[in-house]
């Protein structure tokens, strides 16, 4: 398990560190930092082995955090609980920054022995751990015996993310539906690998312990539904259902249930949270195609011309459009004209920037641009990135639906009628790039 | 969205307090003074204060363990922040100050009974966290009420503190009963309880490998399934983790099993998703494939595996790393999901680098098109290894998919007129390949690759280089001008190239005798005299008395038809497959490398198998037969079949080795290594454990102990002159100047003989055969056996078994020098070839005439060497000569 956790600065000097294990030395807070964080060259590896001591490191920011062990422990769940802490640590008081983690560090020394016990991980859902883990340690006196052991039970018990007596005037219900959308395709339009990784994102203020039921236009659960009501409809909706790959659930999703009759049910936590992810592969709306021109003339000079196009309704509008095109590491000077938005060439980061604020669909647009290249005696080739896009986008690219969240509340008087739902749809580029 | 987390930071009752930054910055002369007074102040924030300032030094590394006394003051309190600080610091410095460390015992004894859980669970915490004897022994009475508390969160937390406790004092733990009390908390009504018992329970019972701790049978089973249910993310790797260490009685419980762990596969936490892997992994062996459930599970298998890798880039590689396991284990599982494999572009390089390793093993003929075209893309890349990996990958393209070679080799042709250095040495070492797995087919493009041999500055490159001049000799009208060439800084290359040189100019000679006469005996003086490389020379050697004794005989020999290469190179031996995939999610499964190889001590030396298949009961009783039948559908060969000995000694350097060893030098958890193996030729052999002066290619006996006066004149003479020394090869090598082991080992010969004159009698005692060479070591050869005395001989008493994929053939045995002067009488008897899964039991006579040297301890026979086409890693074959000698004297 895990033996040790150490957080550095960027300098590589100690921010926190926390020993577990009695194979894990001071000697290791000095190994990685010398040949880690002071290593010239990048990263290789996210695990490095150095003297027998196995180092897993995540960095947030400019800050590492750096778990420890000497052991066959389980790769992933180190790596897992590293990005949990992060999450913990900014549900506690923000960014992950050198000043944030000095500030509280007596804050995350409390943290690590409660969520980590001889390195096994233990509770680590936030909702549990503010309840306990408040610094206001004399407050902590005052729980009556009833409160303490509700914060035990909840702690330790099945449904470790939710505390008990919660209460809203007003029961709300937020849902979103974010989407990116990652596209790589070949300079002739060709799609090499499309995919959309999406996630369903939740903000529930609903009192008690309110039972939960998700539903959304999954392929697998209309055509059930489809075979078992009338035939005729089955056709019908079949085009509105959408292929699911795969999805993975927030731990509140009774996984078993989903195994054997596919409905999502789940008792939500409070707040914000995470309710499932998933990923879709067919029939994916490409919101933009990138269609991209590039010509060599001559040693010296390189004439590039762009053009997008927006494919989706004509009612809706995209937002925050930018186009990346890369320039060469010798680009002297360019020249751009574009039809729409502005462009500028960006010396330091070897690119054209060019930002449209809103684009309606089913329209187009273009840019071409002269880039005068320094003549050099550089044998290697120009690797051309490929062109990349940014933009955002008011419906789902995969094409997703939610069909319908119910609530059910048995012991409080308040029925799901009552409760106010918002759902959103927000589609966002991914990696979207065109190679040229 | 902006204006919704607004809401919720209103609902934060937690302001950032700006202030505690302070505590790392004071660096003053005369502060542990200073905190002493502040530690010993009456007010309580002043005290606080004062800790902070302690902790923040201790973070930073500063010693302020001579505060000791004053924070340890500071426990009594009822300021619980103030207390963890205190008992953090106690953590760490108690270890230190043992004696001081037992004025905290009271505070921790008494608030073992506080009325609040937290309190209670804090100290018990704690406490196991103090590695100090005395303080131990007041644990075990406070420990053993929390074990029982009301409360579940005490409950948990006494259960990891019995690992704590086992991994101070194990005796202990076992003397005060602590285990079963564990074992009941398997049984407990909360999910957490229960997952930390197993966890604690899993960690003890590694280190008593053979005890039977955690006694899983189907009830106990039961419970982790349904605790699997109700834990948290955490707790359900634990029990994942520990229900893969299980073994179903037969494919019903296999498959009922599976049925309850499938639904993790969509938990958002990857670590469980690997973990639910793992059992199915596992578990899955023993299913008929002919089940419908068998090809369902499959299918389940491949979207949790490709959603892995939308995760983070620290998880993908993981991922990833295991990913390579599985589709060597079970290609069917993703061969339809080469695409989500492709590069990105913005993709970390630990990523990169393991995606192509994953796009080339399912690489097929259906999709042979789209991966060529991505790797030409990778090619322009920066990453200089990356696209060196992928000039790599396209050769491996072209021997893996036949009909895509010809693509293949216009590829690499078009990425030699990059000129870009790298990519060019690095193509020409893949094109040797291909010409070795396609003769006679792409020679034509070999004018092209003379055009860069001036850039060539590699080793590796130029060895390539050398070889396809001289194994196309006849075809390059100036191929003794090329070769030439390179023989001016003769000493300054590598031994690689030295090696490849040599053999290129005498194969060279072979097909043009009269053009270079000249220069042959030019490269065999130069190998021969002028260098101390022991391998160079005595390859010099047999070159030059091949060509001067018959150089009909020399053709056939140089000039040989050489076996093709396999298709995979670098798959991993299937024992060490085996049991990686029983470690999947685990750091063996990142490095490649069995838990032996970078854990220290006791924990993980047990091997892990996979349990054998197809349903049949006895199966699980002879792990040999069902882990055979598992293998059995593994695809490809990994040992390539090199026909004859000498056909492999001459192209030694050319040849792939098959695999890594299983126990490469540990270094980062890339494993770019792995690639370079491929024709690396003699150097580049992975290292072979025991390693003596003996020869790494047993052919040549002279080679072995380099005497100090070896001088090369007088054995070149000798080489000339004796035309019996061909003969030589291959027989065991045991002969050795008489006058040196006479007096010495002729008495122990007299020992032995007095046995054998007394103990005459026939039921003498021979100990059973124990395992002296596991499969792993030794590409696939295992090993048993035992001494015995068999009617006065001593005999070795041997075992082979073939666990390997491929027939092995032409074994001989080798013993290096010993302390009683054992020696095979007479050569290793194996007749046949043995074929996969067979086994045979050989006796060998032994003498006690060979060479004598005393080892340490004086009943270990090192580096007894089996050998069989390649050469195994010596073997410590602990004799019990005692055994023997007692025998004797009775």
């Amino acid at each position: 398990m895990i033996g040790g956790l150490f957080i550095y600065n960027h300098k590589g000097e100690v921010l926190i560190s926390r020993v577990y294990r009695d194979d894990i030395g001071r000697n290791a807070v000095d190994a990685f930092r010398v040949n880690v964080i002071h290593a010239r060259q990048q990263v290789r590896s996210p695990v490095t082995n150095i003297a027998r001591t196995s180092f897993f490191h995540v960095k947030r920011s400019n800050i590492w955090l750096a778990a420890v062990t000497k052991q066959n422990v389980n790769a992933t769940m180190v790596f897992e609980f590293l990005y949990k802490m992060c999450d913990v640590m900014s549900a506690y008081f923000g960014k992950i920054s050198e000043e944030n983690v000095k500030n509280n560090f007596v804050l995350i020394y409390e943290l690590l022995d409660e969520i980590l016990d001889f390195g096994y991980p233990q509770n680590s859902e936030t909702g549990a751990l503010k309840t306990f883990i408040t610094q206001q340690g004399i407050k902590s006196q005052h729980h009556t015996k009833e409160e303490q052991s509700q914060i035990t039970s909840q702690v330790t018990g099945q449904i470790g993310w939710r505390r008990e007596g919660i209460k809203y005037r007003r029961n709300e219900l937020f849902l979103d539906v974010l989407e990116s959308v990652n596209l790589l395709m070949s300079p002739q339009g060709q799609v090499l690998s499309a995919h959309v990784s999406g996630r369903v994102v939740m903000k529930s203020y609903l009192s008690g312990m309110p039972e939960c039921k998700f539903g959304m236009n999954d392929k697998i659960v209309i055509d059930k539904q489809g075979k078992a009501g009338s035939s005729e409809d089955g056709g019908k909706s079949g085009k509105q259902s959408i292929a699911i790959d795969d999805c993975t659930f927030h731990q509140c999703v009774r996984l078993s249930k989903f195994d054997s009759e596919r409905s999502i049910s789940f008792i939500p936590p409070d707040g914000d949270y995470e309710l499932m992810r998933y990923r879709t592969t067919k029939d994916i709306i490409l919101p933009f195609r990138v269609i991209p021109l590039v010509r060599e003339v001559g040693r010296t000079k390189l004439e590039v011309k762009v053009v997008i196009k927006s494919n989706f309704k004509s009612s809706l509008l995209a937002q925050k459009i930018e186009v990346r095109i890369p320039t060469p590491l010798n680009t002297s000077g360019v020249q751009l004209i574009c039809m729409k938005g502005k462009a500028k060439y960006k010396a330091s980061e070897n690119a054209i920037v060019w930002k449209i604020k809103r684009m309606a669909g089913m329209k187009e647009s273009q840019i071409s641009a002269e880039i005068e290249l320094l003549p050099t005696n550089d044998k290697k080739k120009w690797a051309r990135p490929p062109i990349s896009m940014n933009f955002e986008v008011p419906f789902a690219p995969s094409g997703l639906k939610v069909r319908y969240l119910k609530v059910f509340e048995p012991k409080l008087n308040y029925s799901d009628h009552d409760v106010i739902k918002w759902v959103r749809y927000i589609g966002r580029s991914g990696i979207y790039e065109t190679r040229c | 969205m902006q204006e919704w987390a607004n809401q919720l930071c209103e609902n934060r009752q937690f302001g950032s307090k700006m202030t505690d930054s302070k505590y790392f910055t004071t660096t003053k002369k005369g502060e542990i003074f200073e905190l002493k007074a502040e530690l010993n102040s009456d007010k309580k924030e002043k005290k606080k204060e004062a800790v902070k300032k302690v902790i923040a030094s201790m973070t930073v590394g500063k010693d302020v363990s001579a505060l000791f006394p004053d924070v340890v003051n500071c426990m009594q309190t009822d300021n619980l922040e103030l207390k963890k600080l205190v008992y953090l610091y106690l953590m760490n410095y108690a270890k230190s100050q043992p004696d001081m460390a037992i004025m905290a015992v009271n505070t921790f004894v008494k608030d073992c009974e506080d009325p609040n859980p937290l309190i209670r669970a804090l100290a018990v915490r704690t406490m196991g966290c103090i590695r100090v004897d005395k303080i131990t022994e007041y644990l075990c009475e406070p420990l053993r009420k929390c074990l029982k508390d009301e409360d579940p969160y005490v409950r948990k937390t006494a259960a990891v503190c019995v690992a704590k406790l086992h991994d101070i004092n194990a005796q202990l733990v076992e003397d005060q009963g602590f285990l079963d009390t564990l074992k009941d908390l398997i049984s407990d009504s909360n999910p957490m309880v229960v997952a930390n018992a197993v966890a604690a329970l899993s960690e003890i019972a590694e280190s008593h490998p053979n005890s039977n701790l955690l006694d899983l049978n189907p009830q106990t089973i039961n419970k982790l399934l349904t605790a699997l249910n109700e834990c948290t993310e955490w707790g359900q790797i634990f029990i994942l983790d520990c229900l893969a260490n299980y073994t179903p009685r037969d494919d019903r419980e296999s498959q009922s099993i599976c049925e309850r762990v499938t639904p993790r596969l969509s938990h958002a936490n990857s670590a469980v998703v690997l973990s639910a892997v793992k059992v199915l992994m596992k578990f899955m062996e023993m299913l008929p494939k002919d089940l419908d459930y068998y090809g369902t599970l499959l299918k389940k298998l491949a979207p949790p595996l490709v959603t892995l890798l939308s995760a983070e880039p620290e998880l993908q590689y993981v991922a990833l790393r295991n990913i390579n396991l599985i589709v060597q284990r079970r290609p069917e599982i993703l061969k339809h999901e080469m695409k989500v494999f492709f590069v990105k572009y913005n993709d970390p390089i630990y990523v990169k680098l393991e995606k192509l390793d994953i796009m080339i093993r399912l690489a097929s003929q259906a999709n042979i098109a789209q991966v060529l075209a991505e790797l030409k893309e990778y090619a322009t890349e920066v990453d200089v290894d990356f696209v060196r990996k992928a000039v790599r990958a396209i050769g491996r393209c072209a021997i893996k998919v036949e009909q895509s070679a010809e693509r293949c080799v216009s590829t690499l042709l078009d990425l030699i007129q990059t000129k870009v250095n790298y990519v060019v040495q690095e193509a020409i070492v893949v094109i040797k390949d291909i010409f070795r797995k396609y003769p006679n087919k792409y020679e034509s493009v070999i004018a092209t690759l003379c055009e860069n041999l001036d850039s060539l500055d590699e080793p590796e490159a130029r060895a390539a280089m050398i070889w396809i001049v001289g194994e196309y000799a006849e075809r390059i009208d100036n191929a003794d001008e090329l070769l030439e060439s390179f023989l001016e800084g003769f000493h300054d290359e590598s031994t690689q190239v030295q090696l490849q040189l040599l053999t290129a100019i005498v194969k060279l000679f072979l097909k043009k005798p009269t053009e270079t006469q000249e220069l042959v005996q030019q490269v065999l003086s130069l190998a021969t005299q002028d260098s101390d490389n022991p391998d160079l020379r005595d390859r010099g050697y047999i070159y030059w008395r091949l060509l001067s004794t018959d150089p009909v005989a020399a053709k056939e020999v140089v000039l040989a038809e050489k076996p093709l290469i396999s298709e995979e190179t670098d798959l991993i031996e299937p024992t060490l497959l085996e049991e990686l995939i029983c470690h999947i999610g685990t750091l063996a499964s990142v490095y490649h490398k069995p838990p032996s190889a970078f854990v220290e001590g006791s924990r993980g030396v047990q091997h892990k198998r996979l349990p054998g298949s197809a349903g049949s009961g006895e199966s699980v009783e002879s792990p040999d037969t069902s882990s055979a039948a598992g293998l059995s559908e593994a695809p490809p060969a990994v040992i390539p079949s090199q026909g004859d000995l000498l056909g492999d000694l001459l192209n030694l350097d050319l040849t792939p080795p098959a695999t890594t060893g299983p126990t490469p030098p540990p270094s980062s958890g890339m494993q770019l290594g792995a690639m370079d193996l491929l024709g690396g030729g003699l150097d580049s052999l992975p290292p072979i454990p025991l390693r003596t002066d003996t020869p790494q290619s047993p052919q040549l006996p002279h080679q072995s102990p380099s005497p100090p006066d070896y001088s090369p004149t007088e054995l070149g003479g000798d080489l000339g002159g004796s035309p019996a020394m061909g003969a030589a090869f291959g027989a065991p090598p045991a002969v050795m100047p008489a006058s040196f082991n006479a007096p010495v080992s002729g008495g122990l010969d007299d020992l032995f003989d007095l046995g054998g004159g007394v103990g005459m009698t026939m039921g003498a005692y021979s100990p059973p055969k124990t395992i002296w060479l596991p499969a792993m070591k030794a590409k696939g050869l295992e090993i048993s056996g035992t001494f015995a005395r068999r009617a006065g001989v001593i005999q070795m008493e041997m075992t082979l078994s073939n666990k390997a994929m491929s027939v092995m053939t032409d074994f001989a045995i080798q013993f290096n020098r010993n302390s009683f002067g054992l020696a095979p009488a007479g050569p290793l008897q194996v007749l046949t070839p043995l074929n996969p899964n067979q086994s045979i039991e050989v006796a060998l006579p032994l003498s006690t005439v060979g060479p004598v040297m005393k080892m340490e301890p004086l009943s270990n026979l090192q580096s007894g060497r089996v050998h069989w086409e390649a050469t195994l890693p010596a073997c410590c074959l602990p004799a019990p000569v005692l055994v023997l000698i007692v025998d004797s004297v009775s």
